[in-house]
């Protein structure tokens, strides 16, 4: 039985070319590997090999010949054994190359669970009971003490954070309980040790992979976005990776541009990803209990200066917090300020300062950055008709922004005035004292803001 | 091509002799599989079935078939995006690996992943990884597991002599040196990183050496002879298994296609190609060893047969199976807690 020999794609975009050359002739035998023929593409001239072993029996295109459709047949070969392997005639596969539409395939496109509709479910937060007050610094280190207990595949990885007890000393005592095993010092090398984290969770293991700053995540971007968030969906839902990326995240106080940025931005345009960010030691401890959990990758924003600040924070042995879920902190009916992180603690002074000018502001904590909590904010919208977003970062494609075109996609017909957002400016973070105070949002432009879209 | 005269720089731990009878027809068949399939890869891709990137592995059969017969069950293995072989090799069904390269619902990754991104944790394949290099620390990962559940695992990350020089394969030797993780990293030096050869990419002339100043044994070993690779692969995973920490293994290899599908190879020559297919083919130098040991020229026809049988079916089922359906868009994205 004679085989076709197909024109061959070369290449992912070709779809013709020219038949420059024949290398053999008929009548003679071929066998596999043997060049064939020498085809000029846009981009090169390719080989064509034989796949397997037989006689050229005919020639169908001759050489010269532009302009020859891929998969038209060139050629034809008397398989010995290796013709049925070889190309089938062009018919018989175009048919079954057809694409195959499945009935049961429903079309889903319009149904798109977006970062924007996640549905979270609006039931009030549990109460937890009695608090007492911790530093955000002992709340995140209660939950990864917590969770360590918990479940013997969770471990702490990172720089200094066993015997020096953490840079910024959030891993305090953990060395002591849990051993070297399960705190681990590694060496000044994000990207290989956030990898060899990668690769352990996803075999099962838990890693919480402590940045001393997200400023070093970047050594480690490829890790955290092509390997632990893509490979999921890559893997058709067979490889998850449960992991926790934390550390201190947006400006300190006088450590300059490569120690001075908010990644909130960056990591929550990657779906595959959860990115939280609290703000007290509730959220910190709770959401951080819940991160920990989470089978999913995980980035953790914390803030460097609000390690030593306390709040109250539930007792319960058992407290943790649902990821997803942003909380209003103040109640308000003229203007809804959104901020996360310590922005909160700048939105909760300007309402207190707003309130003695006679605006209610409401306090939208976010919490979690992806998923988003729109809802809560498009309810708070809904009430206050206005929106002022605050955050360290920059402007551009910020967080801001997005919350604003949230609203603007659920809620612009209560909208009464444009919403306005209150940045860090769009420079690099200088060091000078006066222009650092000058790069980040200030209380006066939060205040300011809320009596501009409030028309006071 | 042989191996570095002086084969050196070998672990202390004892290791059995050479492979069995049994063995060697199993090499032998396993890397017959793997050519075939490549080869029918390549000619669907020519017919458009498949699209994008599609890295044959044709010319490197023995590397992971030789080691593959070290290892036990429940070790781990990852490597590059040229991973078909790897996937036929740990024993991951052909059609399963063919619908993916055709983009079907019936392939290992529901046709979302494609050539380079294919997972069975069944069978402790770990990806199938389209960044060069990145498979390296993953692999010291799953070695890390395996230290950290002190299971006697072993983990075999592969990446290309390309792929040597990045930084993160440095980090992940000082990493796995430094914890003594049980990883055995395999370069597979097929002489040429995309178009570039290694002499133009590496500094380092002899890269069973780049382990050395974290006192990582290594070894070049004649990638073209499965009974070479299988042989210096027992001495690995002796070592990694008796807690000595990670093992260096240099493959010298040759890849006859090019880097991808649309690869015109013209940085080497037609010569080149022709004297390694001819002088030092794998599968060549495999079909004389198991002649020797008796069998005979039908039992091998057999063996073609069943090989051919397997790959057509792989064909057809990467044919019949349906595109995944629009649904499947928005699944895998997140795991739902539970």
């Amino acid at each position: 039985m004679g085989a076709a020999i197909l024109m061959p794609a070369l290449s992912p975009t070709m779809t013709e070319g020219k038949l420059a050359r024949w290398l053999k002739k008929e009548g003679e035998a071929v066998k596999s590997g043997d060049v064939l023929a020498e085809i000029e593409t846009d981009k090169a001239t390719m080989e064509v090999e034989a796949v397997d072993e037989g006689t050229l029996t005919r020639i169908l295109v001759p050489e010269g010949t532009e302009g020859v459709a891929v998969n038209s047949v060139i050629a034809e070969l008397d398989g010995g054994e290796g013709g049925a392997a070889q190309a089938a005639p062009p018919g018989a596969h175009g048919e079954k190359a057809a694409p195959l539409p499945q009935a049961e395939a429903p079309a889903t496109l319009t149904k798109q669970p977006s970062v924007a509709a996640q549905p979270i479910a609006s039931a009030p937060e549990k109460d937890w009971g009695a608090v007492k007050p911790i530093t955000v610094r002992e709340a995140l280190r209660d939950a990864m003490a917590a969770e360590m207990r918990r479940d013997a595949d969770v471990f702490l990885i990172g720089e200094e954070v066993g015997q020096y007890q953490g840079a910024y000393k959030i891993s305090q005592g953990l060395l002591d309980e849990f051993g070297p095993r399960r705190v681990l010092d590694m060496p000044i090398t994000e990207h290989g040790f956030t990898g060899m984290a990668t690769g352990a969770a996803f075999t099962g293991l838990k890693p919480i992979v402590e940045f001393m700053t997200f400023n070093f995540s970047m050594q480690a971007i490829d890790h955290i976005i092509n390997s632990a968030a893509k490979t999921l969906y890559m893997s058709g839902g067979q490889l998850g990776c449960p992991i926790t990326f934390r550390g201190p995240n947006g400006a300190a106080s006088r450590v300059a541009a490569q120690h001075s940025q908010c990644y909130a931005s960056w990591y929550a345009h990657c779906p595959g990803l959860k990115v939280i960010a609290p703000w007290n030691a509730a959220d910190a401890k709770g959401l951080l209990r819940a991160a920990i959990r989470d089978p999913n990758p995980v980035i953790f924003l914390e803030n460097e200066i609000l390690y030593g600040q306390s709040f109250d924070c539930p007792t319960d042995e058992e407290f943790v917090l649902e990821i997803g879920k942003a909380k209003v902190e103040r109640e308000g009916t003229d203007v809804t300020i959104v901020a996360f992180s310590i922005m909160v603690g700048m939105a909760m002074q300007a309402a207190e300062k707003l309130a003695e000018q006679g605006i209610s502001a409401e306090v939208v904590n976010l919490r979690s950055i992806r998923p988003l909590d729109t809802e809560t904010i498009v309810r708070s919208v809904k009430k206050t008709n206005r929106l002022v977003t605050l955050e360290e970062g920059w402007p551009f494609a910020g967080i801001g922004s997005e919350v604003a075109m949230q609203v603007m996609e659920h809620a612009f017909d209560h909208l009464d005035a444009p919403p306005v957002r209150v940045t860090g400016l769009d420079v690099p973070m200088p060091y000078a004292a006066n222009l650092e105070k000058l790069a980040l949002p200030r209380l006066d432009q939060v205040v300011e803001a809320a009596r501009n879209v409030t028309y006071r | 091509m042989p191996a570095d005269p002086a084969i050196k720089r070998r672990s202390k731990a004892t290791t059995k002799p050479a492979m069995d009878r049994e063995q060697t027809v199993k090499a032998y068949r396993d890397m017959l599989l793997i050519r075939r399939f490549e080869e029918k890869a390549g000619q669907l891709y020519g017919m458009g079935l498949i699209g994008g990137f599609c890295h044959l592995y044709i010319g490197q059969e023995a590397v992971v078939v030789g080691i593959q017969l070290a290892l036990k069950e429940g070790d781990q293995v990852i490597t590059s995006y040229r991973d078909h072989g790897h996937m036929l090799a740990t024993g991951m069904e052909a059609r399963g690996v063919m619908a993916e390269l055709t983009g079907r619902i019936g392939g290992y990754s529901k046709g979302k992943g494609g050539s380079m991104h294919m997972f069975s944790r069944e069978k402790g394949f770990y990806g199938g990884h389209g960044i060069v290099g990145a498979q390296v620390a993953l692999g010291a990962g799953l070695a890390f597991a395996n230290w950290y559940r002190q299971d006697g695992r072993v983990a075999v990350a592969y990446f290309g002599e390309g792929a040597s020089n990045q930084g993160q394969v440095f980090e992940s030797f000082n990493l796995a040196a430094l914890m003594k993780l049980p990883c055995i990293f395999v370069i597979e030096n097929n002489k040429y990183g995309m178009g570039t050869s290694v002499e133009r990419a590496s500094a380092s002339r002899d890269l069973s050496r780049n382990g050395a100043p974290w006192g990582i044994p290594g070894e070049q070993v004649d990638g073209m002879n499965v009974q070479a690779v299988f042989e210096a692969a027992q001495r690995a995973v002796a070592h990694c298994r008796a807690g000595l920490g990670p093992y260096l293994l240099e493959m010298k290899t040759y890849r006859y296609r090019g880097h991808s599908m649309s690869d015109p190879a013209k940085y080497r020559t037609r010569e080149e190609v022709q004297k390694m297919r001819e002088q030092h083919d794998c599968l060549e130098t495999a079909r004389a060893e198991v002649l020797a040991l008796g069998m005979t020229e039908a039992e091998l026809k057999a063996i073609d047969d069943e090989v051919k049988a397997i790959v057509q079916d792989s064909a057809d089922f990467a044919q019949a199976s349906p595109e995944p359906p629009e649904g499947e868009l928005w699944t895998d994205i997140l795991v739902e807690a539970k």
